[in-house]
């Protein structure tokens, strides 16, 4: 039993807006006409493509497979045929275009042949589990979407203490996770104790905000079957990040995760409630990950949660939903703390994508910056950091680029849960000031990695041609001394008149007898001019004058060519 | 009076000899203001500076017989960079060596490509492979984008062509302040003075 | 279609510059409405005065930066920079005292350092400084606090817009040296505390006669203000913590040369210094530990020039010192980030 919670530092109270999204229960979503599955959705390198424009897909075939290690398949969420593989609009804040999959559904909605391991997954090894949940492309649902496989291989010598489940969901609007704890607590439970299994750990902590009480208590009523299992339901303080990695570990074991470290390196593994969800029905149904609960708030006619296949354009769920109450001017793909401003309204719903945030105008709390005044020190920004940084100080230095400093006062421990930005009095936007920073900083390291390396190849390069340079050099006095050589050897030869002789005859006899050859040729081909008889003084003059003009040119022929003959060499 | 001269010839001595000697025991060696201007090079070896490559500016640099502003590919960063350094005044970028311009590459146009080898000679970070007669081919990442292998091509077949922006490479942009510095461009010069 | 696109978060809890400033005013008011009732209108017509200079400073100097007059004429940084002016002038003091101190305090300490939230010092003390400096006489010639000498309106305009020099009003036995300056001149002539106290009737029940009332008037505001979370504990904590203490360690080495810690408490201006003076954002260190220190050290340095410098109130001095040193004190007292 968990006797006391810790509280983190810092943090923020923000009115949650959480209820007009819980009043329908979840429902499928219709399948849209058209499904737009980017090969990135997942933290790594993206997926690559197994099918063909044209080719027909079952639900659940996989269409896209892990490339690498950090990286997850893509499954059909739906059969239809593939319509397209290229480049379109990505739920990111760059409003980028990347590679996308599109299925055109045939409305058959027909299965692949599933095989599950229903009850009998203690058989399998902890390898075999995360190969299925690998295969099954399970990433964390809760924002991140890391390969989920990766974090159930703690590695042969860790020991994991405590599983913790997050069903915190701090950030207000988003009730996704709530509602599937509602709904589908026994599947949590039961993926939790795959969970649990996989990473060998002694205990399971269902962390929930206590603000969500029929959640915990749907949680508390299916975790009773399991008594025996070291499964515990704790309720948490409803703060904002309280969902947070970090925050949450802190909350329930007073441990702080490492710099630059993983929660398992302190025996801890923290998984959001979805995630766990998606690993009961790969493995005791073999479901692949191809739909997830969605919340769908703000500024549309009913607000809700539907669950979603991936591919869906937000615009189709909002148009599910009744549609925005006005003109839509800002789309949030995630919470209003930590979300992401879209460009486009046509994006797709991916396994990341935990709720959508309609901005039309009439919800107050989404504010629209109208001014920032400078900052007053007023230090409100610290006092709710939870990872205890010094936002100001940090704005200084990203605001004056000052790359060095901010990355002395920890800029990289910032989780960007906008709680100083929310406080700010001046209204500063503080997170957009570290993001950029952080990524100024990688640019820059980029760009230092790329000219270490163009410096390294310069180097290599000039060594290279002085290298050639001292070889040449050396040959061609390599040669001089030989022939040099060789010549006093035939000057000694001739004198003598030794044995040496009798090997030099027959190479004696041969250049004579190429030299007489080349004689008779020149005096076959020789044409006598035949006006050369009768010249004056003057013709004569002339004559001689040209034929010592080209032998001269002919003499710098030569010479050229044999220059010419050396560069050729040179190249090669 | 004497006590005085001697004191005052006293503590001479003393300061004198503490001064010898650290200049004896603390001497920096070699010159490694050159390698770190050379660092903050970026290493395009292009020559747009007027000299031939990026360590003999950083040594021209060092020895003030060159000015920060020459270095184009590095552009306004670099300046930045070297004026930190070397506690200069930061200026603009000197307009005859050139043009800060897009980070890009180049690529062969590999059927127009001839075989002749002379941009392989003329690419100062070997990045370009090929031998005569067969096609050369140029390697993407190690290109610097210094264009050196443009003039000396035959046949026009090498592009200029701009670095592909991904979600790798995508950044966050700096934010503009509304309300304060927005509002009037003099203004913000006057905030980043200060 | 592009649809607005900004960096999360994108809500906010509507806290502004100005809703701060105006919290740190009301948090004033119970100070300024016993202080008027000791002082007289005096202090009214200076805080009024004050306020107008400031704001007007304000807008030109906005204009001839180029700055829009809008967000910065409303954030209220001015008003309180000119009501705590005003509350560290006496109330009799000359109109061109409390316009000069206000202009130079908008005009060189705020906007020439770069305006809000740019400037090392407190934009007050500077002024109160300055005067201090430049006008001794002025600024040192308090009104005696006594219900028999309270200055009705007619009167307050006569002697701030009036010709009274100070030695007239001296005459007129309406003013005289504040506890403090009394304080430290008898001792000079080697009197004991003592003695001094019950001599003279400027001294009360805890410090000052009437300052003592106005400081317990601040001290609920300065409360008020730490439970609404707009100033930090901090600095006021350590600040008259450390004040008290060495004033403590004094007082009980030798009870006739050193006044009470009560006394240094509720003389002066302390109270007001602790909670509205030292506790500026924009100057005072800004970390949790920094903050102690920073509190601490104004504390200290107050009992040191009260006690051996060369003025009677120490509250500018000690505060535009450590202005200082705040940056110092900052870089050296980073918080552990979590996890490192």
């Amino acid at each position: 039993m968990i006797s006391k919670l810790f509280k983190f530092k810092g943090g923020v109270h923000i009115p949650q807006h959480k209820e007009s999204s819980t009043q329908l229960a979840v429902e499928p979503a219709s399948i849209p006409k058209r499904l737009i599955l980017p090969l990135t959705q997942h933290i790594g390198t993206p997926a690559a493509p197994i099918v063909e424009v044209g080719q027909k897909v079952l639900k659940g075939e996989k269409i896209a497979q892990a490339d690498g290690y950090v990286s997850a398949p893509v499954h059909a969420p739906t059969s239809g045929i593939i319509e397209d593989i290229g480049d379109y609009p990505l739920p990111h804040p760059s409003g980028m275009l990347a590679q996308c999959i599109v299925i055109k559904p045939d409305g058959e909605d027909r299965w692949i042949e599933l095989k599950g391991h229903s009850g009998d997954y203690k058989q399998l090894d902890p390898s075999e589990l995360r190969n299925i949940i690998r295969s099954s492309g399970i990433v964390g649902l809760g924002g991140a979407g890391f390969p989920t496989s990766i974090k159930h291989n703690p590695g042969p010598d860790r020991v994991i203490d405590t599983l913790i489940l997050n069903g915190a969901e701090c950030e207000p609007y988003i009730t996704c996770d709530d509602m599937l704890m509602r709904e589908k607590s026994r599947e949590i439970i039961c993926g939790l104790l795959i969970t649990k299994h996989a990473l060998q750990a002694k205990r399971c902590i269902i962390a929930i905000e206590n603000n969500k009480t029929l959640a915990i208590e749907s949680m508390q009523q299916a975790a009773k079957e399991f008594a025996d299992r070291n499964i515990e339901v704790v309720a948490i303080p409803t703060v904002y990040p309280a969902g947070s990695e970090k925050q949450i570990i802190y909350t329930i074991t007073g441990k702080e995760t490492p710099k630059n470290g993983l929660p398992l390196h302190i025996g801890v593994v923290c998984q959001n409630v979805g995630t766990t969800a998606a690993v009961y029905r790969a493995i005791h149904h073999g479901e692949p990950l191809i739909s997830r609960y969605v919340t769908i708030a703000g500024d549309v006619k009913q607000p809700r949660n539907l669950e979603v296949l991936f591919g869906t354009s937000a615009n189709d769920l909002i148009e599910q939903c009744g549609g925005s109450t006005a003109d839509i001017r800002r789309i949030i793909i995630g919470g209003p703390m930590m979300g992401f401003a879209m460009q486009q309204i046509t994006i797709p719903v991916i396994k990341t994508t935990n709720c959508i945030l309609i901005d039309a105008g009439q919800t107050k709390d989404l504010h629209t910056r109208q001014y920032t005044m400078p900052c007053i020190r007023c230090d409100s920004c610290a006092d709710v950091c939870p990872v205890n940084l010094l936002p100001q100080q940090l704005y200084w230095f990203s605001k004056a680029q000052e790359l060095d400093r901010i990355q002395e006062y920890n800029v990289f421990d910032c989780i960007e849960c906008g709680c100083c930005d929310y406080v700010c009095p001046s209204q500063i936007p503080l997170v957009q000031y570290y993001r950029f920073a952080k990524s100024e900083i990688w640019k820059r390291e980029r760009e230092t990695q790329k000219s270490d390396a163009a410096r390294d190849r310069h180097e290599f390069h000039q060594f290279r041609i002085d290298r050639e340079k001292a070889e040449k050099a050396e040959k061609l006095r390599q040669k001089k001394a030989a022939l040099k050589i060789k010549k006093q050897a035939t000057d000694q030869s001739n004198e003598i008149g030794n044995n040496d002789k009798k090997e030099a005859e027959p190479k004696n006899a041969a250049i004579v007898a190429a030299m007489e050859r080349v004689k008779a040729k020149k005096a076959q081909q020789k044409v006598e001019p035949k006006n050369t008889d009768d010249l004056t003084d003057h013709q004569k003059k002339l004559v001689t004058e040209i034929d010592q003009r080209r032998a001269e040119q002919r003499e710098t022929q030569v010479s050229n060519s044999n220059d010419n003959a050396k560069m050729d060499n040179k190249e090669l | 009076m004497l006590s005085a001269i001697l004191v005052v010839g006293l503590l001479a001595t003393i300061f004198g000899i503490v001064l010898g000697f650290s200049a004896v025991k603390f001497k920096v060696q070699g010159d490694p203001l050159v390698e770190k201007i050379d660092k903050l090079l970026p290493q395009t070896q292009c020559g747009q500076c007027g000299y031939p490559g990026c360590k003999p500016y950083a040594a021209a640099i060092a020895n003030e017989a060159a000015e920060i502003n020459q270095c184009p590919p590095g552009g306004e960063q670099t300046i930045q960079d070297l004026a930190a350094l070397l506690n200069r005044e930061i200026i603009p970028l000197n307009p005859e060596n050139g043009a800060e311009k897009e980070k890009s590459v180049v690529i062969i146009d590999e059927e127009t490509c001839i075989g002749c080898t002379l941009c392989i000679q003329a690419c100062p970070i070997d990045a370009i492979v090929g031998a005569a007669k067969q096609m050369h081919t140029i390697i993407e990442s190690e290109c610097t984008g210094c264009d050196l292998c443009i003039p000396p091509c035959p046949v026009d077949c090498i592009i200029i062509t701009p670095i592909k922006k991904d979600l790798t490479t995508w950044q966050w942009a700096k934010p503009t302040e509304l309300g304060i510095n927005n509002s009037d461009k003099q203004a913000q010069v006057a905030t980043d003075d200060q | 279609m592009s649809l607005y696109a900004p960096s999360s978060p994108h809500i906010h809890n509507d806290n502004s510059i100005t809703k701060i400033m105006l919290k740190v005013l009301y948090a004033l008011i119970p100070g300024i409405l016993v202080y008027i009732y000791i002082f007289g209108f005096g202090v009214a017509i200076n805080i009024l005065l004050a306020i107008i200079t400031a704001l007007s400073c304000e807008a030109i100097m906005l204009k001839i930066r180029q700055r829009p007059i809008m967000p910065f004429i409303t954030d209220g940084s001015a008003v309180i920079t000119a009501v705590l002016l005003a509350l560290s002038i006496p109330s009799i003091a000359p109109w061109w005292i409390i316009f000069l101190g206000t202009a130079f305090s908008i005009i060189i300490a705020k906007h020439l350092y770069g305006g809000l939230g740019y400037n090392p010092f407190n934009p007050a003390m500077v002024g109160y400084a300055m005067l201090l400096i430049s006008f001794p006489q002025q600024m040192t010639t308090w009104q005696l606090s006594t219900p028999a000498t309270f200055i009705g309106l007619p009167d307050s305009f006569k002697f701030i817009f009036g010709d009274h020099t100070p030695a007239q009003l001296a005459t007129d036995a309406i003013s005289g040296a504040t506890p403090l300056d009394y304080l430290k001149n008898q001792l000079g002539l080697s009197h004991h505390v003592s003695d001094i106290m019950n001599s003279s009737n400027v001294f009360g029940l805890l410090g000052g006669n009437g300052f003592e009332w106005i400081s317990i008037a601040f001290l609920i505001g300065g409360l008020w203000l730490v439970k609404q979370k707009i100033i930090h504990w901090h600095i006021p904590a350590t600040m008259i913590g450390s004040l008290a203490a060495v004033a403590t360690l004094f007082y009980v080495i030798d009870p006739d040369q050193y006044a009470s810690p009560l006394f240094h408490i509720f003389s002066g201006a302390t109270i007001l210094g602790a909670f509205f003076i030292a506790t500026d954002p924009v100057s005072a260190a800004t970390t949790a530990k920094g903050k102690i220190i920073y509190g601490a050290c104004i504390g200290l340095l107050i009992y040191i020039i009260r006690t051996w410098g060369g003025y009677p109130d120490a509250i500018a001095f000690a505060v535009l010192l450590m202005n200082m040193s705040a940056p110092t004190i900052d870089y050296y007292t980073k918080p552990k980030t979590y996890g490192h």
